[in-house]
């Protein structure tokens, strides 16, 4: 992304899941190294843990969301990514995050974007919120 | 704030591949076998949430079975640990990361961990919340600063209420 390209109050938006699927919490379990039953152990989830069933990793909402970050940005352009998480994440939900730039400012002397990032599900409710720095190309 | 232990992270391009996928990211930057002769999956750099990943290369990791240990999820019955408390504990409140270069395939990362603060705070939905912060430093294998990751991690009462 060039500097010339964004302003302030630009918004940017990506559907990062739709109908999310047991398999793809199966595929992050493996991939991440979480293997916390809770996203992958239906009968655990229900009958063991008081939930109604599996439910996504923070750190896939994280991940999947973070994909609009990097597309924006490219990767080896992220300086800063964080989130806080809101509401739990379940199989079927449609997620769409939105990146609205808040600044635009030199830092070491190269240009940077600061992004506000806000996700919600398919009710509207909000599943991550936080913000992410990177570095723009001149 | 003193260090409670390393663990050593070596980054392979395989892994990112399944990890970008495992995020829903086909970008080419994470695998593109056309990328030349000696980098056969063709990943250059590694997603933002990829440190997370040092959990494989954690020998204390918790939420992975291990050799010879009960394990908490269902096999025959519900959890494999009779009288478990009704949560498995954790979940996740907050992660931020900060980079100074990113991750590329071939990196071998050392992954430096320190406690952070701990608060509590009283919750309509879950009881008493008890805050953990936990940092870990990510430094290469020429000793320098890749990233910080910093992880709230959140001790509810009781699951969390779903109205």
């Amino acid at each position: 992304m060039k500097a010339s390209e964004i302003s302030v109050g630009q918004t940017f938006e990506k559907v990062v899941v739709e109908d999310l699927k047991r398999t793809q919490l199966v595929m992050y379990s493996g991939a991440s190294g979480d293997y916390n039953p809770l996203h992958t152990d239906d009968l655990y989830c229900k009958e063991a843990a008081g939930y109604p069933g599996v439910f996504a990793h923070g750190m896939l909402t994280m991940g999947m969301t973070g994909t609009l970050v990097t597309d924006l940005f490219g990767a080896e352009n992220v300086r800063k990514y964080g989130v806080r998480f809101t509401n739990q994440v379940w199989p079927g939900d449609t997620l769409t995050a939105t990146a609205t730039v808040q600044d635009i400012r030199d830092e070491d002397g190269r240009p940077v974007a600061e992004i506000g990032i806000e996700t919600v599900n398919q009710d509207g409710k909000t599943v991550v919120l936080g913000s992410a720095t990177g570095l723009l190309e001149d | 704030m003193s260090d409670e232990k390393t663990v050593t992270f070596p980054v392979e391009g395989t892994h990112v591949m399944m990890f970008a996928r495992s995020i829903g990211d086909y970008n080419p930057a994470y695998h593109d076998p056309g990328q030349g002769e000696g980098n056969p999956v063709g990943a250059q750099v590694a997603p933002p949430t990829f440190p997370q990943a040092v959990a494989q290369f954690d020998p204390e990791y918790p939420l992975r079975i291990k050799d010879g240990e009960a394990w908490f999820g269902s096999g025959g019955s519900p959890s494999g640990i009779e009288g478990k408390p009704a949560t498995s504990g954790g979940l996740h409140a907050e992660q931020h990361f900060e980079y100074t270069r990113p991750v590329r395939p071939g990196d071998v990362l050392t992954a430096r961990y320190s406690q952070g603060e701990t608060w509590e705070k009283e919750s309509r939905r879950a009881g008493k919340l008890t805050f953990t912060e936990r940092l870990v430093d990510y430094y290469d294998q020429d000793g320098n600063h890749v990233c910080r990751a910093r992880g709230v991690g959140v001790r509810t009462e009781r699951p969390v209420d779903q109205g």
